[in-house]
């Protein structure tokens, strides 16, 4: 199994994810810079969270052109797993690589807080250790979180259970529609999702909730 | 010949804030009138902000030494040792001027010139914190302030990404006119690998990097020395305008170049920017410095030489290399899409010489104008000692009710709005976040180390007098920290005062950092860097006097960490380190204020020698593994550090009846005593385990009972009517939100 973590100037949770990332699969990821042509060979792509080029004119769009964004286009279309982060799930949609665009958080506020999660689909390479319906904690930290698609985009991805993840119990933070925190691709070999389970996967943060996803990403493509 | 355009008047010296009997200093010293631009920099040096002339004399008194100290005052930062070869850099700085009259981007690059400090000696920013002050809730501008420094704040910090972990939020009408933005960082280090601003070596390249030079907050250190009057709008131009994308890459690119061995000296560009870091690089260094203006990377065009010596515009670093290392320093920053200029050099003749469009506009002697600028002994008065006792005439509010009324006010109530626009979170070693004691961080790479955080002063305390005011600000630091179960090393102040021209100011400043010396002293708490804010007056009305001081401990194990809230049911509270006659002490207390309205007498006087005996046991009970949660006795007293422990374990207390009189139990559960910490045992009351325990204290001389029991769902306080969690959590969770939604 090998995973690639991308970093652009201004990721700023590529440390978190990296460091989650080795605790989990035992080694660390390459570490793969946006000027980088070439995309070393890898099973998993993470894109993770931060403010890339500051969020200067919309967060995720300046990243979402970068020349290594050409090469995780392509890998998400071998079939490759990616997962986006936060800042990485605000590039993939600015990308078209995932549904909708993530929106200023409804309180115009940056939020930072632990939220409750359904998992919504659990059938899935990210989702397969939780189980349909489960309830987890995960840590938000964004200022443009706040989930837009149309009526026919929502009606698609709902009911092409593309919504991997939902607030829970009233705990939107965002004001995003059907409380929608994690979206996959049709294909459900990408996720993008504004929490961020790399902050909560071991004791000394407060619970293990984001770890089942990592073991399953990781594990999954091992297998 | 160096031109002098526009010519120099009595009225341009005086609004470069220069006193006449300074200005002829500066003529006795060059021998000659200065040039417009030369005024200028002695305007930046010379203003109190850079040059600590009121404050100097008397800094110079506190205790600033110690074995694990590496690096006291006088750098960027402190830097203490905390084993295994690394070390913890670290300051705290006000921003306060520039944050009331541009509440967003004050704040903000208070918080990138606070980070920039620790970066540029070679650490990574680990942790953030804020000590905020704002005036009266019911005056008009308190909200816009409220709202934009705390975005600014965020703004700034998220994006870089260090997670805020601590910090004070605090109203009082003294700050109406002046706001406090006091901004902490810290950052981690090996301790062998500290980069320091002294130069060493004639003829080497001076090297700017970062963000280009514009003319943003040009003067703006100078603004930052005088009072406000009704002109304030007309400052606006002198803040600078903060860019946390550039600030990461900077923080990146000088870690990255550090590593290669290029890096002779470093030093930030803050307050009066370019003046200021290249005058210390060269003074420190006994060196002189020969810049070349045509050199330096511009964002506008047409910019004079003064603007460019006086600019603030940030992000921005200077740094003296090693010649045959210029190339890849280059690489490095060019990577990171940051400027690169070689825009001088260093020189043996001890001249600042500054060259623009080909001509010599300064030429400047650089000792007089860095470390050796004037100093004064400003005439001070000792303050009045207010009365010891005072008694509250009057019917008082009942236990119950005074709680509610208390944790819902604006003093007491949860700061949650706050902190949840801070990333306290991000690199994913927070092990305690706002709200507790302090803020805890893991020490990355070390299996079982982490760090502790914690900001504090009592202003009214200070106000009431400032020596025992500045003894309790560092004994409540020390206690917080201690409350972890980490070790305090060292701190930082940041010292916010009103006009020291004036006698009594001036003995507030004096009182305030004696107290501060002989905490530190006897606590072994050595202050290893620091700021100092003068002139926070507006219209002839000074602040409260603010001695901010910020600290760090050293927890070796955090699997044996204390947190505030409770634990476990059934667990037996205690109150450790209430002397005899304990919770006595209403003078200077919230709950005077609140419901007598009295804002006088004496503040609780705090017992350095009991203060460290206590703090030292119950450190060591935390660490043997006996404490189920602790928390110091503060602002509020009993009641409230018994109420924030339920609200943050989720869980309640019944505790016993006190006293007997309505007055007795007010000050019982109110009283703001100092040196207490209520904690919980995991040994079950009256087991041999807890009274071992008990033993022990007592043995110390600490007193130290059991005053009650962890259990329920409901805050009972002796025969006052049992509170609810939730009733409590509406009332502590309810002003902050409640007040901001209005407008």
């Amino acid at each position: 199994m090998q995973c690639a973590v991308i970093a652009f100037p201004g990721s700023n949770r590529d440390r978190d994810m990296i460091a989650a990332v080795t605790k989990i699969a035992g080694k660390p990821p390459h570490v793969v810079w946006h000027k980088d042509s070439e995309l070393p060979q890898a099973d998993v792509i993470i894109l993770p969270g931060g403010f890339s080029y500051g969020d200067y004119l919309r967060s995720g769009a300046i990243a979402a052109r970068s020349p290594m964004m050409k090469e995780v286009a392509r890998a998400a279309e071998r079939g490759v797993s990616i997962l986006g982060v936060c800042n990485g799930f605000q590039i993939l949609t600015e990308a078209g690589l995932l549904p909708g665009t993530l929106m200023r958080n409804a309180s115009l506020k940056f939020v930072c807080r632990t939220i409750e999660l359904e998992v919504v689909n659990a059938a899935t390479r990210f989702t397969g250790l939780y189980r349909p319906g489960q309830i987890i904690r995960n840590p938000v930290a964004h200022h443009d979180g706040n989930y837009f698609v149309d009526d026919d985009t929502l009606a698609r991805i709902e009911g092409n259970e593309q919504v991997a993840f939902r607030y829970a119990n009233g705990t939107n933070p965002n004001g995003s529609r059907h409380d929608i925190a994690g979206v996959l691709n049709a294909r459900k070999n990408v996720l993008g999702m504004m929490p961020h389970p790399e902050d909560l996967i071991e004791p000394a943060h407060g619970g293990t909730d984001g770890r089942p996803l990592f073991e399953a990403l990781l594990e999954t493509v091992a297998a | 010949m160096i031109p002098n355009e526009p010519p120099i008047t009595a009225d341009l010296v005086d609004a470069h804030g220069i006193k006449p009997d300074e200005y002829q200093k500066i003529l006795d010293l060059i021998g000659r009138e200065p040039s417009f631009t030369e005024l200028g920099i002695f305007s930046a040096m010379w203003n109190e902000h850079c040059s600590y002339k009121s404050s100097k004399r008397w800094l110079k008194t506190l205790p600033t030494t110690g074995p694990r100290v590496i690096q006291g005052p006088g750098e960027n930062a402190g830097v203490v040792d905390i084993g295994d070869g690394q070390a913890v850099v670290f300051k705290m700085e006000s921003h306060n001027h520039p944050s009331y009259i541009e509440p967003y981007q004050g704040a903000a690059t208070g918080v990138g010139g606070i980070l920039r400090d620790i970066f540029t000696m070679g650490a990574r920013p680990i942790a953030a914190m804020n000590a905020l002050r704002f005036g009266a809730p019911e005056h008009e501008k308190t909200r816009h302030l409220v709202s934009g420094v705390v975005a600014g704040v965020g703004g700034y910090g998220n994006s870089f990404g260090v997670p805020t972990v601590g910090g004070e939020v605090e109203f009082d009408a003294r700050y109406n006119g002046n706001i406090l933005v006091n901004a902490f960082a810290a950052g981690l280090a090996d301790a062998d690998k500290i980069f320091y601003s002294e130069a060493k070596g004639v003829g080497l390249p001076v090297v700017y990097l970062g963000a280009k030079t514009g003319r943003d907050g040009v003067g703006g250190a100078t603004m930052a020395s005088a009072e406000f009057g009704d002109d304030i709008d007309q400052k606006r131009p002198t803040v600078q305008v903060g860019d946390p994308f550039t600030e990461k890459r900077l923080l990146d690119a000088c870690l990255e170049l550090m590593q290669t061995g290029a890096v002779i000296a470093i030093q930030d560009m803050g307050a009066a920017g370019l003046t200021c870091s290249a005058v210390e690089m060269g003074a420190k260094g006994n060196l002189g410095i020969e810049l070349d203006l045509d050199c330096v990377p511009v964002r506008e065009e047409n910019m004079t030489a003064y603007e460019m010596m006086l600019s603030e515009s940030q992000e921005r670093m200077l740094m003296v290399l090693h010649p045959e290392k210029e190339s890849e320093a280059r690489a490095v920053f060019e990577k990171w899409e940051l400027d690169f200029a070689t825009v001088g050099k260093t020189t043996d003749d001890l001249k600042f010489r500054v060259i623009w469009h080909g001509t010599e506009v300064a030429n400047l002697p650089i000792k007089e104008l860095g470390d050796e600028a004037p100093e004064y002994d400003r005439p001070w008065k000792v303050p009045a000692r207010p009365v010891d006792e005072i008694e509250l005439v009057g019917e008082h509010p009942g236990i119950a009710d005074a709680l509610l009324q208390m944790i819902g006010s604006p003093a007491l109530s949860s700061r949650r709005w706050v902190y949840e626009q801070y990333d306290t979170l991000i690199q994913g070693n927070s092990l305690q976040t706002p709200g507790g004691d302090a803020g805890v961080v893991r020490v990355d790479g070390h299996p079982t180390k982490a760090l502790a955080f914690s900001s504090d002063v009592t202003p009214r305390y200070c106000e009431a007098d400032p020596f025992e005011g500045g003894k309790q600000a560092v004994a409540e630091c020390w206690r917080n920290l201690t409350a972890t179960g980490a070790e305090p090393l060292a701190a930082t102040d940041n010292l916010n005062f009103g006009n020291p021209e004036k006698r009594q100011i001036m003995g507030q400043l004096v009182m305030a950092i004696k107290g501060i010396g002989e905490a530190c002293e006897a606590l072994d708490f050595p202050i290893v860097s620091g700021n100092v804010s003068l002139y926070n007056e507006t219209n002839g009305v000074g602040i409260l006097p603010t001695p901010t001081i910020a600290g760090v401990g050293l927890i070796p194990d955090h699997a044996q960490m204390a947190r505030i809230g409770f634990a476990a049911e059934d667990q037996p509270i205690l109150l450790a380190g209430a002397l005899p006659n304990w919770g006595s002490h209403l003078g200077q207390s919230l709950y005077a204020r609140k419901f007598f309205d009295r804002a006088d007498g004496a503040p609780p006087p705090v017992d350095l020698e009991f203060e460290r005996t206590v703090g030292d046991f119950v450190r060591t009970l935390i660490r043997e593994g006996h404490v189920g949660a602790c928390h110091d006795c503060s602002d509020g007293g009993l009641a409230i550090a018994l109420a924030e422990m339920a609200l943050a374990g989720n869980m309640g207390a019944t505790i016993h009846d006190l006293d007997s009189t309505d007055a007795s139990r007010a000050a019982r559960f109110f009283g703001e005593d100092q040196a207490r910490y209520v904690l919980t045992l995991n040994a079950p009351a009256g087991s041999p385990a807890f009274e071992v325990i008990l033993k022990r204290a007592f043995d110390l001389g600490i007193h130290m009972s059991q005053i009650g029991t962890t259990g329920g769902q409901s805050l009972k306080l002796g025969e006052a009517r049992a509170i609810s969690l939730g009733e409590l959590r509406t009332a502590h969770e309810g002003w902050f939100p409640t007040f901001m939604a209005a407008e």
